[in-house]
């Protein structure tokens, strides 16, 4: 027969629910209190090595911001990172998962070096950066429709695809660069042609421009154009796209076009404005930030302005940390920056899903006997306060008693 | 009533978030009784059920039974106390045979290890504990000598101990053989209720009913003495309702409870003994069946006075609209899903398609809304705007349809999925059908604005702003935002697609409303039904679908439910005199 259930209350210890609306307020102090919160947690880690707290923040903070090269620095790598997350975006928002834009990046790179290795000299500089834009535009817009044609025609993975993409591009640098090389250091030299000029003496000035316009127009494009309206709804529902007759196929290929040229710029900004040279790992792993920068601003071009920098910033940081305490190679720094990007994508938790404790779970058992005593206390100090206060009382009665029998 | 009480809820309060799906609910159910749980869609009647069952566990209350309290953690918990469900959506294996998924998860009802191994202990003890006492110089003999106990020692104690786990394993593997022999305890279950079953054949073979009945076994197979039942007749063709319902009837005078999870009045009066009625996760009342009627229950589920007449105009200026001729289209599997399918829909009149689910109605509008690819047949649009000038839409392309002229709504089944892009605003939804018009790159959302705040007004859509993403709006209420735009196209075809499925009686009626408007306005309407009474009530013809072939048009005003119900099921053989007998009936 039925057997014996146990206890007749079954207490779980917290209710987890899902929100369905949360005021944008809230939503914002959850994700502020996160990164306080995961800035401490990453002082404490690193307080374990350099035996010092308050060490952290101030070299954090400064490692940023403490002299113009820095924040020049934060800039520069905040325009780069940024150009890169706004064009992996239109790709991710219509869920085709690029994650080919290091490799379409690096391709945009090859490209303007070519140029400049070909035709640096003989052209003057304006007119060779012009080429050197539509090389690099063509080559990672190349980079990223090969997968996507894949993908239309005979519907192959486009996350391994892109992936694998990324490799050969990268192999393609080295082959250019070997093919190239004359010194036998496998190294191409610095760029003294192509290279972007220098706006009222900042030489980072062009890359910032390109990052505001392209902010700029990718939110134009997602937003308002007929070619954003139809990636989204492709994104949301292929079944919907087909339904009001949405060439699919034509999208995604479209997108992808659109996606790996603005990849192909971001190789440009790299090679022109920044690097000024060209290895395999130029890129340095950011076409794969860049997808979390996408992501954490959930596809906002204005909110990427906001997460590259948080990205950026916690890298700069940390890595000031790393080198100011003699803490080695660049592992512990990325260990920081993991430690806080944890915090600031671990929130996103709690700004969906609704935690509510069930206080009465045995666990909270010390906590409300702690309650209870303290109570307990509460009351007893009243009882005699009370009592206290009557006797008080008490005497004055009879104070003034005795002063009216002295009077009378 | 004099009845045992066999399962009674206290105060059942359930909660998702801020939605609260049951508050303070108080039900009780006899033994030998069938209960029904009638209620509108949304009004916590599957909730309530499933913490029953054991899938959810109630944030507050007490359930009851026989009088005890107890707590049900699980479906094994509602098992042991002999409770069972019978889910909307099925829970079988297909590629395993009905006899397979019946004994599926039943547990080897053993001793535990522990109890085992404590009783050689013991035995072995007694045992030698005899041996000490017994004395064999009292008699000599061999006979004597073998029959006496047997001194264990230490070893063989620790031995036995230690092989109790591997007799348990290969117990639990012996088992698991001798089931696959069950056979005849469930046919003994079936005989005994008249379901009609073949145990070895495979779930992915089964029609609807059957899969049904292979659950309802199972659960008779677990013993169970309370039954719920969530839905149990929205796939099933009236035939197949009469049968599940006698059976049920045999179960209840068997002394079983049985709980039916409905919103369908009819059945409600037919089959059950009383009626718990729900609203917006509140229990408004329980009331004998003999005492009521469909009227008071149904204000008593929606909580006021409600209409309930679909007003069938007379069609007129009938003309040709869509003509459809032996189209054929097979899915991704190979399977025909359309097989030499022919109709004609006609302006000024609502042609309704009856079948069980899955028959090809899908497939049907969507050949004709150039999303299905074809095999074979001709499907031709009379233009009304051009002299009725013949237009060929076959193996068009949904833009290509548009861009000839024709005018063609339609309001497919996945609402959210296909119609609509949930995360987007009622602005944007609006936008889907016509967002290409104008050479520009960008889009005009000024004249989508204009027409979601007409859809709002005019259908009374519950919504914050039109910025709301729809998946916030309630059914209800997404299906008027899809209509609206659906209608505001101004069609000559509108094809829709389970419009009212999943929504409240009020909102059900305005669906209705809107499409005997555009019948009367000289659209030709394609309405895709499932409540038969409805399709009778509301189509001038009525088109019976069964496995992608057409087995009879039958007129609205004139149909019999039963002969609809054995036209859905039909598979070859005599449906042309069912329909002539009809046609026969319509000019008589």
């Amino acid at each position: 027969m039925v057997k014996a259930l146990g206890k007749t209350k079954f207490e779980p210890l917290m209710h987890i629910s899902k929100r369905s609306d949360i005021e944008k307020w809230k939503s914002w102090l959850i994700r502020i209190g996160a990164g306080v919160l995961g800035l401490f947690v990453c002082a404490i880690v690193s307080a374990i090595f350099t035996k010092s707290f308050g060490g952290f923040f101030s070299s954090l903070f400064v490692g940023v911001f403490g002299s113009e090269r820095r924040i020049w620095k934060l800039i520069k790598d905040i325009a780069i990172l940024l150009c890169l997350a706004l064009a992996v975006t239109p790709a991710f928002k219509m869920k085709f998962w690029n994650i080919g834009a290091e490799g379409q990046t690096i391709i945009g790179c090859l490209m303007s070096v070519i140029c400049v290795h070909y035709l640096g000299g003989s052209l003057p500089n304006a007119a060779l950066l012009v080429i050197m834009f539509l090389a690099a535009v063509a080559g990672g817009a190349l980079w990223a429709v090969i997968p996507a044609l894949f993908k239309a025609k005979w519907n192959t993975n486009e996350t391994l695809f892109t992936l694998m993409m990324n490799y050969v591009g990268m192999q393609l640098v080295s082959f250019a660069i070997n093919s190239w090389d004359t010194t036998g250091h496998a190294m191409y030299g610095n760029l003294t042609t192509g290279l972007f000029p220098s706006v009222g003496g900042n030489q980072y000035a062009i890359n910032i421009i390109i990052a505001v316009v392209m902010t700029i127009a990718v939110f134009i494009y997602l937003r308002f154009s007929k070619h954003g309206y139809e990636l989204t709804v492709v994104g949301e529902s292929v079944n919907t796209a087909k339904y009001i007759g949405i060439n699919v196929k034509k999208v995604i290929i479209r997108t992808m076009l659109v996606s790996g040229a603005l990849c192909g710029i971001v190789g440009l900004m790299i090679v022109s404005g920044d690097a000024k040279t060209i290895t395999p790992s130029v890129v340095s792993g950011r076409g794969f930030t860049a997808i979390l920068v996408s992501w954490l601003a959930h596809f906002s071009p204005i909110g990427m302005v906001l997460t590259s920098f948080i990205v950026v910033f916690i890298t700069q940081g940390a890595g000031q940390v790393s080198t100011d305490f003699d803490l080695g190679s660049g592992a512990f720094a990325d260990m920081i920056a993991g430690v806080f990007l944890f915090f600031i994508i671990a929130c996103e938790f709690f700004i969906n899903y609704k935690v509510k404790f069930n206080m009465s779970h045995g666990i909270f058992k010390p906590l409300k006997k702690a309650q209870e005593r303290r109570a307990a206390k509460k009351a007893a100090k009243e009882i005699v306060a009370d009592n206290l206060g009557d006797a008080l009382a008490a005497d004055v009665v009879e104070d003034k008693i005795s002063d009216e029998e002295e009077k009378g | 009533m004099g009845k045992a009480i066999a399962i009674e809820l206290k105060n059942i309060t359930k909660t998702f978030g801020e939605v609260v799906a049951n508050n303070n609910v108080d039900l009780d159910v006899q033994r030998g009784e069938i209960l029904s749980i009638l209620g509108e869609n949304g009004s916590g009647k599957t909730t309530l059920m499933n913490m029953i069952a054991g899938i959810y566990f109630p944030d507050s209350g007490e359930i009851l039974i026989d009088g005890k309290e107890v707590v049900i953690r699980s479906p094994k918990d509602a098992f042991a106390h002999h409770i069972g469900m019978i889910h909307q959506h099925f829970k079988l294996i297909d590629v395993f045979t009905a006899a397979d998924n019946i004994i599926l998860g039943e547990e080897y009802k053993g001793i535990s290890i522990k109890d085992e191994i404590t009783a050689i202990r013991d035995a072995h003890q007694k045992e030698n504990s005899e041996f000490f006492d017994y004395n064999p110089d009292e008699d000599a003999g061999v006979l004597e000598y073998m029959s006496t106990p047997k001194r264990h020692k230490k070893g063989a104690t620790a031995l036995s101990v230690a092989a109790v786990p591997f007799k348990h394993l290969f117990r639990r593997i012996k088992f698991g053989w001798l089931s696959r022999n069950r056979a005849q305890a469930i046919q003994s279950i079936a005989n005994r209720y008249g379901f009609e079953i073949d145990l070895k054949k495979k779930i992915y073979d089964m029609s609807v009913s059957e899969k049904q009945t292979v659950e309802i076994i199972k659960v008779l197979y677990r013993n169970a003495d309370i039954l719920i039942l969530d839905e149990p007749t929205a796939v099933l063709t009236p035939q197949e309702i009469d049968k599940l319902f006698n059976v049920l009837r045999r179960m209840r005078d068997d002394g079983k409870s049985i709980i039916i999870i409905t919103h369908k009045l009819n059945e409600v009066m037919e089959i059950s003994d009383r009626v718990a009625v729900l609203r917006k996760g509140e229990h408004i009342a329980t009331v004998e069946t003999a005492y009521t009627n469909e009227q008071e229950l149904t204000e008593m589920m929606v909580g006021k006075r409600v209409e309930l007449n679909i007003d069938r105009s007379d069609p007129h200026d009938v003309a040709d609209r869509i003509v459809v001729e032996n189209i054929s289209a097979t899915n991704h599997d190979g399977i025909k899903v359309l097989d030499n399918v022919s109709f004609t829909a006609r302006s000024g009149e609502i042609l309704g398609i009856a079948g069980i689910a899955g028959s090809g109605q899908r497939e049907l509008l969507e050949a004709i809304a150039g999303l299905q690819k074809l095999n074979g047949g001709d499907i031709w649009y009379f233009d009304p705007n051009s002299d009725n000038e013949k237009v060929d839409l076959r193996s068009k392309t949904p833009v290509q349809i548009r861009n000839l002229g024709v005018r063609l709504s339609f309001v497919p089944e996945d609402r959210l999925g296909m119609g609509l892009v949930g995360n987007m605003d009622l602005i944007d939804n609006m936008m889907l059908r016509s967002y290409r018009r104008g050479k520009s790159i960008f889009l005009d959302r000024k004249s989508p604005k204009t027409l979601a705040e007409r859809i709002v007004q005019e259908l009374e859509v519950v919504t914050p702003s039109t910025h709301t993403p729809v998946r916030r709006l309630s059914g209800g209420n997404v299906q008027k935002v899809l209509v609206g735009r659906e209608i505001a196209a101004a069609p000559t075809v509108l094809m829709a697609a389970y419009p009212v499925r999943g929504l409240d009686i009020n909102s059900s009626y305005t669906i209705y409303n809107l499409l005997n408007e555009q019948k009367e306005k000289g659209v030709a309407v394609i309405f895709v039904g499932e409540d038969l009474d409805v399709l009778i009530e509301l189509c001038d013809r009525i088109m019976v679908v069964c496995a992608g072939r057409v087995t009879g048009i039958v007129d609205g005003r004139c149909a019999k439910k039963e002969d609809i119900g054995l036209l859905m099921t039909k598979t070859s053989q005599d449906e042309a005199d069912i329909s002539l007998k009809h046609k026969e009936g319509k000019n008589g």
